[in-house]
Parts: structure tokens; C-alpha cells; sequence
């Protein structure tokens, strides 16, 4: 392996070490590159939004198939338009006499996202997790059993600890008390599980630079 | 050659008789719990004990056809969904099978007519429903108690008093505020605790005159944003220190996001950052930045992978479920008291229908596990 000649590469490790330049303090090169990755980016998600919401959900159908096919009909073409006006009131932020309009999409927004996410949360979050923390209390002695035990030990004081109309005195804090520690011993495992997947990602940067760009590994 | 008479003795009684004579039954049924589109079919052996080679279903929208092809299974299959695009809802639609077995083909009665339909209400989700109205009613009878003026204890929060703290040490040093409400959309319920905290900070910033910065990664988020710090201004009476350029968006993406916020602390300096919201791998970065320009730092989300890096690198973190209770706190808002309340007596029966399912397994009983069962 030699070193690259692809400019790509080069303009690529060049915006890298650009980053990494804030590991030693701010600095103009850093200020290039974030400014260049701030500006794409958004430039970037204007063109996804356009190319991946607003035409195939908006301008083909309406304009192009003259058919929803979620919808199909002039119904479904009807509901289109009313997106697309309600879409278009966000715009009236620009205008102080009609800057209120802007409140009923979000309202809009705000509503349907409460009521996607609150069944969704109730099924993944409580109900499927409160029966799998259901054990058979005589398999207790088996390895696995014991490990049933304290998930259910841990959830207990768990949920004592985010338990917030009692204060934390007497039984109830000695419980919370189980709960805060069970919860640090899992950030902990969180931590070293995250900062492994974090030098991982350090690795790839060093096997572009290293690799792709020098030409010093195979 | 034994072998071949052992498959076509029960073939060739299955074909003496007629058609489905023997029991070879097809159905044909509307999927249940479904948006439409799809029909469910099973069927039996074509005779007892004979190998099939491949089953050929094939689907028409009338009963003496043309069928056209929809499928080729293997010789063991017994049900198939014939879920597509094609099928149309009420439209009634027939089956036929045909089985391949070694002497030829065997042909099932047609089956049908089915009409596939969506369904408004999932029964393989009735459980979802029951916990949604149950904690529903509770937190509404909660807000109602809330609403006539009882008092609804909530025990402090170490994170929430220091709130106050952080903008008092920002005024004094005469520089800005840094809010976060996260990078999530707003519909996030994270997002939506987050803005009631930050009209709380935005009301003490007006009243002490220190700036306060709001970056946002979605347009909608700063649109609230703007909105939020804008009453909060009102209510201070200071309307004329309301700066919309102060709550501005970014960006989109995650990590261009974090650049600039990097290079925002490192050069405005903030004395106090405030993370409140939904974040991801973003936040071990803001937070150690924070760290190093000498901020105090105060962290709030519900995203259980991202707290480990708060608690390591905040002077004070709300951890999950924190972050709605310190809106409540901080707010006093009986809609929002109410809610905190219901959700702590929703915990309580969870404990309840937890232990009583241990209870009930370790005797031998599993009714519990099975009214908390879900077909998806």
C-alpha cells in the first residue's frame, strides 16, 4: 500500500484531523470544519426531505399518479392538500400578525406523536417487561433462577427509588437506596459497554487515516 | 418399489373418490387483527400419510375462475397468508390448491368466497388497551384532586433545586446560559418535560437579565422554544430582553450538531449548560466540553444509555423519569402534579400485578402471565 491519490481521501483525512485538532483546544481549523459539517449537513437534510418526504408522499401522488394510494380516491387527495396547507402554516412563523397559525401543526404533530407513542410505550416498556419479570420463586436456587431474582429485586427498588410522593425516609429510602445503586452498577456496564463501542469507532478513523490515506498498514 | 406402493395405496384411495371426499379440506379465512390485504389459508393432507411434492395455490375473484398463480409451497407446508398489495379490501376472492404427489396432481375444492377487511381494533392488544384507560383514568383523577387544590406532595429533587444555583452563578459571572432540549423531535415526551423546565429558566433569566442560548436540531423544536421563552419573558415582564436570534436552529444531523455546540461553549463560555431532553451518543461529547470550559452542568433524560455519561460528567443529573417530575416541581402545574401522581399509583400496581404473578407461578398457576400476554 502507498499513499493515496484520490483527493477524496485527502480532503476526507484532511476534515479529520481538522476535528481532532479540538483535542488540543479550539482552533481555526477546527472552525473550518465544523462550519463545512454544519452547513452540509443542512444542506444534506433539505435534499433528503425533498427527495424522501415531500416528493413521493406529496408531489407525486398529487400532482403526478393524481392518487394516495393509502387513501385511494379524491378523499385520500383531499387529505393531501389539508397536509400540505397545514405544512404550509409552519411559514407563517415569519409573520408577526399570523405567527400564531403556526401553533395548529404542532399541535397537530405533538397529538398524533402522544398517541403513537403512549400504546407503543405501555406494550414495550411496561407490559412485556413486567411479565417477563414474572419467576417461579422455587427456581431460585438454580443459577438462573437467582439471576431472575435480582431483575425482580432490582425492579422493585427500582421503581421505589422513581417513586416520588413519598420521601426517600425509613424502609421506603432503605429500598430506593437498593434501587440507585442497582441503577449505577447498570450506567456502570452501560459506561464500558458505550466507551468500547466509542474506541471502536476511533479504530475506524485511525485504519482510514493509517490505511486509506498513508498506506502505512495492510 | 415397496416404497412407491406404500406412498400410492393412500393416494390412490385419496383419488378414488371424489373431490374433497376424504376430507382434504381448504380454508380460506380474512387475517384478523390486520390493515386488510390479507387472507389466511390452511389446509389438510391430500390423503393420510402421502408425500406431497409441492403445494400450487392459486387465487381468482370468481369461483369457477380464471386462478391465476400466487404461490408455489413446500410439500410440508399447511397454511399460508397471501398478504399483498394486489389483494383489494372488500373484494371477494376464491382458492384453489393443487397438490403435486408422485402419480400427479391432486386438486383441492375451491375454497371461498373471502373477503379481506381491516380491522379498527387489535384483540391480540386488549391488555394495551385496559393498562391505557386504567392509568388514563388515574392520572385524570388525579389532575381533577390537583385541580381542586389539594396539596399532591412530591419529594425534592437534588437536581431541580440547584436549577436556581446554576442561573444565580451565571448572572453573577455575566455570561450566558447554554439550554439543550435535547435532540429529538418534538412530539418526544422528553422534549416536551424539557420545555416546561426551560420556561421555568427562561422566566429567571429574564428577571436576572442573563442571555440565554437555545441551539436546535429540529425546526419545530425551536419553534416551541422560541414560543416558551417568549411567554417566559412576558411573564417576567421583560418582553423587551426576549431575543429570538438567541434560539436558533443548526442543524439536522447529530453529530454536526454537537460540533457546533462544542465550538459555541469553547468560545461563548457559558457558565451554565443545561442537557434536558431526549440525547444519544452526542452526550459524553457536550458534556465533557462543558466540562472543560468550566460550566456547571445540569443533565436531564429518559434515554437509560445516555445517563451513565451525565452522571460521570454532570454536577447534577435527572435521571428518567426525573426529568418529568422535576417539570411538575419546577412548574406546580396541577395538569402536570396530576400526571406525576397517577404514574405513581400506576407503579403501585404495577409492584402489585408483579408480585402477585410471582406469587401465582411459584403455585403453579400462570394466569397472570397470560392476561399480560400480547399477540402481535
Amino acid at each position: 500500500m502507498a499513499l493515496s491519490v484520490d483527493p477524496g481521501v485527502w480532503l476526507a483525512a484532511f476534515l479529520t484531523l481538522c476535528i481532532f485538532s479540538f483535542l488540543y483546544k479550539d482552533n481555526l481549523f477546527y472552525r473550518i470544519a465544523e462550519h463545512l459539517v454544519v452547513g452540509v449537513s443542512a444542506g444534506y437534510w433539505l435534499v433528503i426531505l425533498i427527495r424522501q418526504t415531500l416528493v413521493p408522499y406529496f408531489v407525486i401522488p398529487l400532482f403526478r399518479e393524481r392518487n394516495w394510494n393509502v387513501i385511494p380516491g379524491p378523499l385520500g387527495l383531499f387529505l393531501l392538500v389539508i397536509a400540505a396547507f397545514l405544512g404550509i402554516l409552519i411559514f407563517t412563523r415569519f409573520s408577526t400578525r399570523y405567527s400564531w397559525l403556526a401553533r395548529i401543526p404542532i399541535a397537530i404533530i405533538w397529538g398524533i406523536g402522544a398517541g403513537f407513542v403512549i400504546p407503543l410505550s405501555l406494550q414495550t416498556k411496561v407490559i412485556r417487561q413486567l411479565q417477563a419479570s414474572i419467576i417461579d420463586l422455587k427456581t431460585v436456587g438454580t443459577w438462573d433462577g437467582f439471576n431472575s431474582l435480582l431483575v425482580v429485586i432490582g425492579v422493585l427498588s427500582g421503581l421505589t427509588y422513581f417513586f416520588f410522593s413519598k420521601a426517600h425516609k425509613g424502609a421506603v429510602g432503605s429500598v430506593a437506596k437498593v434501587g440507585i445503586w442497582t441503577l449505577m452498577i447498570g450506567f456502570g456496564a452501560t459506561f464500558g459497554f458505550t466507551a468500547m463501542a466509542r474506541i471502536s469507532l476511533l479504530i475506524g478513523r485511525m485504519d482510514f487515516l493509517l490505511r486509506d490515506w498513508l498506506g502505512i498498514i495492510k | 418399489m415397496l416404497r412407491s406402493w406404500l406412498y400410492l395405496g393412500p393416494l390412490l384411495f385419496a383419488l378414488s373418490l371424489p373431490r374433497g371426499a376424504y376430507g382434504q379440506t381448504l380454508t380460506a379465512a380474512d387475517t384478523p387483527n390486520d390493515h386488510g390485504k390479507s387472507i389466511t389459508l390452511s389446509w389438510t393432507n391430500p390423503g393420510p400419510g402421502t408425500h406431497v411434492d409441492q403445494f400450487n395455490l392459486f387465487r381468482s375473484i370468481s369461483s369457477i375462475g380464471p386462478f391465476e398463480s400466487t404461490a408455489v409451497l413446500k410439500g410440508e407446508a399447511h397454511e399460508y397468508v397471501d398478504a399483498c398489495e394486489d389483494l383489494t379490501n372488500g373484494t371477494p376472492y376464491y382458492y384453489k390448491i393443487i397438490a403435486r404427489i408422485e402419480s400427479g396432481d391432486f386438486e383441492y375444492p375451491v375454497a371461498g368466497p373471502v373477503v379481506p377487511e381491516g380491522q379498527w381494533f387489535h384483540t391480540g392488544k386488549t391488555v394495551v388497551l385496559v393498562f391505557a384507560v386504567a392509568f388514563s383514568f388515574l392520572v385524570l383523577l388525579m389532575i381533577q384532586r390537583a385541580r381542586e387544590g389539594r396539596e399532591l406532595y412530591v419529594r425534592p429533587i437534588a437536581g431541580i433545586d440547584a436549577v436556581d444555583e446554576a442561573i444565580g452563578r451565571a448572572t453573577e459571572m455575566g455570561r450566558p446560559i447554554l439550554f439543550i432540549p435535547g435532540i429529538s423531535e418534538a412530539s418526544e415526551v422528553a422534549t416536551i418535560a424539557a420545555f416546561t423546565i426551560l420556561g421555568r429558566v427562561a422566566q429567571r433569566t429574564a428577571e436576572y437579565q442573563t442571555r440565554l442560548v437555545v441551539p436546535n436540531v429540529y425546526a419545530t423544536v425551536m419553534i416551541i422554544a422560541q414560543e416558551v421563552v417568549k411567554s417566559a419573558y412576558l411573564n417576567a415582564g421583560r418582553p423587551d430582553a426576549y431575543d429570538e436570534k438567541d434560539i436558533f436552529y443548526v442543524t439536522s444531523e447529530q453529530f454536526p450538531f454537537t460540533a457546533a455546540v462544542n465550538g459555541l461553549m469553547l468560545r461563548e463560555k457559558p457558565a451554565t449548560n443545561f442537557y434536558l431532553g431526549k440525547f444519544y451518543a452526542e452526550s459524553l461529547i457536550l458534556a465533557e466540553t462543558g466540562f472543560q470550559a468550566g460550566s456547571m452542568q445540569i443533565a436531564g433524560t429518559d434515554e437509560l444509555t445516555q445517563i451513565p455519561f451525565f452522571v460521570a460528567a454532570c454536577d447534577y443529573t435527572l435521571m428518567g423519569e426525573e426529568l418529568y417530575a422535576a417539570s411538575a416541581y419546577l412548574s406546580k402545574d396541577p395538569l402536570q402534579l396530576g400526571t406525576l401522581k397517577g404514574q405513581d399509583i400506576a407503579k403501585l400496581i404495577i409492584v402489585l400485578v408483579l408480585l402477585l404473578g410471582i406469587i401465582a407461578t411459584t403455585f403453579g398457576s400462570d394466569i397472570v402471565t397470560k392476561l399480560l400476554s400480547i399477540r402481535l
